[in-house]
C-alpha cells in the first residue's frame, strides 16, 4: 500500500513542473480554544472487515475534523454500548443512552489493485432516521480525502451550511537563517495534511489569492530582478508565468468572482494605485488615481465593489469604490490603522487587520452596522481571510518569536494554531470550495 | 541565552554593521590636500582634517518614523553627504532600498518602503543627481535587519538602505 502512495506522489511529482516539490514539513494544529455545547455526535470507528488494514483512518479524521469546526462534541468511545458498522446493526436506544443526537456509523473494506470501497451512513437519534448514506471507492492515498468529504456532508445535513473540510490553504514558509532564508509557496490540505511545494525561492513570496476555480494561484515573488513582481500559477499542473513585473511594486493580487479578471496595486506610474488587469490579454485599467498609498484590493462577491487599503485620509484606513472606479467612499472609522480588507462569502462582513495603539489584531468589521469587532490580543497579526463558509478566519500571528498560522471561529469562540516543526509560515489563503470528487 | 542580552546583542550587531555597512566604495578616498596639515609654523596655515564627511559617508542606512517617510535633520545629512560624493563621481549608480518594520499589513509596508526608498530619491535629485542613475526597490517589511519584535528592532528595520 505504502508503495502504491509513494508511487502515485511520484507520478503527481513528475506532473508538477518547475521547482515544485513535495514537502516534508507539515503543519499541525492544535486546539487553543474549544468550547462547549457542540452537538453531541458519536461516530464509531469504521469497522476494516478485513485482514488489511486502511492506510488511514477514516473515522479518526472525520472525528477530528468535526471536533475543530467547534460545532460538536464527539463522544467517548469507551461509553459505546455497541459498534455498529452496518445499518443492520444500528439500535437507536443504545445511543440515547450515552446521550448522542447523531450516530456515525461506516466501514472501509480493500478492494482489487489497491483501490478500497468507503461506506458511511449518518443517523438522527431522536428521530430515528437516516440522515445521509453514501459508499466511494478510492485508491489508499485518497481516503483522507474520502473523510473529509464525509465530513462535509455531515456538517451540512447538521448545521444546514456546508463545510469547509475538503478546502484547501495556500501559505508561506521561511526557513533557514538571516541572509540565507528560503521561501516555499504551499499548499496543504484544511488540516494541514498532504502539503505540496508549488515554488521555492530564495526571495520573499507573499499575497497567495486563489482563484474562485482553485485551481490557480496568483502571488508576489521578489526572484525576478530583486522586484515585487506578479506570477499566477497552475495548482494542478504547476505551470507558472509571470503576469505583471513593471518597474517599481506589482503586487497585492485579487481576484474577480467571476474568475476572469484579477485586482492588483502598481506603482509602475510613480505610486501604489488599484488597477484591474483582464487575464484573457492582460489589458490593464487603472482604478485610483491618487498621491497616497492605495494597495490591498479585495472584490465584493457580487462582484460589483471592491474594497482597498488607502492613507489618503492620513491613516491607512478602508474605502470602497465600485469595481469599474468611480467615486471613493470610506468605509472605516474605528481605530488608527485598518487595512488588507476581504468580505465574506455573503459578502455582510469584511475580515482586515485593525491596529489600535501599536498592536494589529485580526477584526470583523459588519458592513451592515459598522461595528468593528476584533477577534484576537495578539499584537502582530497579520492576513486574515475567510473559510468560505464564512464560519471561520484564518491568520497570521507571532508566538515565541516564530510566524504561526492561526484561525477563529467568526464569532470568536474556537481557535486554533497551526505551525510547522521548524520555520515561519506566515500569508494565509484560503481556498474556494473544492468539490473536485477523488473517486477515481 | 537570556533574551534581553540576545536583544542586545543583536542590536549592538546592527548598529556595527550599519557603521561599517559599506565594503571600500564606502569610504572614498579623501586627499588630504591642506597645505602644510599641522601646526607648521612655516605657513601658519592649519589644516582642517575632512572627518566629518566622511563619517556620514560611511552611514549607509536612513531611519524612519513609524507609518512617516519623512527624512529628519540628522538622516538628511547622510543623504547630503552622498549625493554630494555621488555627484564628484559620475560613473556611479544608487540604489535606495525601501524597508518597514512588521507592524500593519505586508502590502502597506511594500508601498510604505518605496514610499521611503522615493523621499530620498527626490532629496538626491534635488541636490543634482539624475534620475537615470537611482534606482528605487522596496521590500516592505520582508528583509528585516533586526529579527527581534520590539521597539529598538523596529526603528533599526525602518530604514532605506543607500547601496553603490
Amino acid at each position: 500500500m505504502k508503495a502504491v502512495r509513494i508511487l502515485l506522489k511520484l507520478i503527481l511529482m513528475a506532473l508538477l513542473a518547475g521547482h515544485a516539490s513535495l514537502a516534508s514539513a507539515i503543519l499541525t494544529i492544535e486546539i487553543t480554544q474549544g468550547v462547549d455545547g457542540g452537538l453531541p455526535i458519536a461516530i464509531v470507528p469504521f469497522d476494516g472487515a478485513g485482514k488489511q488494514q486502511p492506510p488511514q483512518d477514516v473515522a479518526a479524521v472525520i472525528e477530528a475534523d468535526l471536533a475543530r469546526s467547534g460545532r460538536f462534541t464527539p463522544l467517548d468511545k469507551k461509553f459505546f454500548v455497541s459498534r455498529p458498522s452496518e445499518d443492520r446493526q444500528v439500535v437507536y436506544k443504545d445511543w440515547r443512552i450515552v446521550k448522542a443526537e447523531a450516530l456515525v456509523i461506516g466501514n472501509v473494506k480493500p478492494l482489487a489493485q489497491g483501490r478500497w470501497q468507503v461506506e458511511f451512513r449518518l443517523y438522527d437519534i431522536y428521530k430515528e432516521k437516516q440522515l445521509a448514506g453514501y459508499s466511494y471507492v478510492v485508491a489508499g492515498n485518497h481516503l483522507r480525502a474520502v473523510a473529509h468529504q464525509i465530513s462535509d456532508i455531515i456538517y451540512e445535513k447538521l448545521t444546514g451550511e456546508p463545510g469547509v473540510f475538503s478546502t484547501r490553504i495556500a501559505y508561506v514558509t521561511r526557513e533557514g537563517v538571516v541572509k540565507r532564508f528560503s521561501y516555499k509557496l504551499q499548499i496543504a490540505d484544511s488540516d494541514g495534511h498532504n502539503p505540496l511545494n508549488l515554488w521555492t525561492s530564495k526571495e520573499p513570496i507573499l499575497s497567495p489569492a486563489w482563484a474562485p476555480d482553485g485551481e490557480r494561484l496568483a502571488y508576489v515573488s521578489f526572484e525576478h530582478q530583486r522586484r515585487p513582481t506578479l506570477y499566477l500559477q497552475n495548482v494542478v499542473n504547476g505551470a507558472r508565468h509571470r503576469i505583471a513585473g513593471f518597474d517599481g511594486i506589482n503586487s497585492a493580487p485579487a481576484w474577480s468572482p467571476d474568475g476572469t479578471k484579477l485586482a492588483l496595486t502598481l506603482s509602475r506610474d510613480g505610486n501604489p494605485e488599484i488597477y484591474v488587469m483582464r487575464l484573457s490579454d492582460n489589458a490593464l485599467t487603472r482604478l485610483t488615481n491618487h498621491p497616497a498609498i492605495d494597495t490591498e484590493p479585495s472584490w465584493s462577491p457580487d462582484g460589483k465593489e471592491i474594497v482597498f487599503t488607502s492613507d489618503r485620509g492620513g491613516k491607512p484606513q478602508i474605502y470602497r469604490m465600485r469595481a469599474d472606479g468611480g467615486k471613493v467612499e470610506r468605509v472605516t472609522f474605528e481605530g488608527e490603522y485598518n487595512a488588507r480588507a476581504s468580505y465574506s462569502a455573503d459578502g455582510k462582513m469584511l475580515t482586515l487587520v485593525s491596529g489600535v495603539q501599536g498592536r494589529y489584531h485580526a477584526a470583523l468589521l459588519h458592513l451592515h452596522s459598522s461595528v468593528l469587532q476584533v477577534l484576537t490580543d495578539t499584537p502582530l497579526d497579520e492576513s486574515p481571510s475567510f473559510a468560505p463558509n464564512g464560519r471561520m478566519i484564518l491568520y497570521a500571528t507571532d508566538r515565541g518569536g516564530r510566524g504561526v498560522l492561526a484561525s477563529v471561529s467568526s464569532d470568536g469562540r474556537v481557535r486554533q494554531l497551526l505551525k510547522l516543526q521548524e520555520g515561519d509560515v506566515r500569508e494565509p489563503a484560503w481556498s474556494p470550495f473544492n468539490r473536485s470528487t477523488p473517486t477515481h | 541565552m537570556d533574551k534581553k542580552l540576545q536583544l542586545t546583542i543583536l542590536g549592538i550587531a546592527a548598529l556595527f554593521l550599519t557603521a561599517c555597512g559599506g565594503s571600500e566604495a564606502t569610504k572614498p578616498d579623501v586627499e588630504d590636500k591642506s597645505v602644510g596639515t599641522g601646526t607648521s609654523a612655516d605657513t601658519g596655515v592649519s589644516g582642517r582634517p575632512l572627518d566629518a564627511r566622511t563619517d556620514l559617508l560611511a552611514k549607509r542606512r536612513v531611519y524612519f518614523a513609524f507609518d512617516s517617510s519623512a527624512v529628519d535633520e540628522e538622516n538628511r545629512a547622510i543623504v547630503e553627504a552622498h549625493a554630494a560624493y555621488l555627484a564628484a563621481n559620475k560613473n556611479i549608480k544608487v540604489v535606495f532600498e525601501g524597508h518597514a518594520d512588521e507592524r500593519g499589513t505586508r502590502e502597506y509596508n511594500l508601498a510604505l518602503g518605496e514610499r521611503r526608498a522615493q523621499a530620498v530619491e527626490r532629496m538626491a535629485k534635488i541636490l543634482g543627481l539624475t534620475g537615470d542613475r537611482i534606482k528605487t526597490v522596496s521590500y516592505g517589511e520582508e528583509k528585516p535587519v533586526a529579527m527581534d519584535h520590539s521597539e529598538a528592532a523596529w526603528a533599526l528595520n525602518r530604514r532605506v538602505e543607500i547601496i553603490y
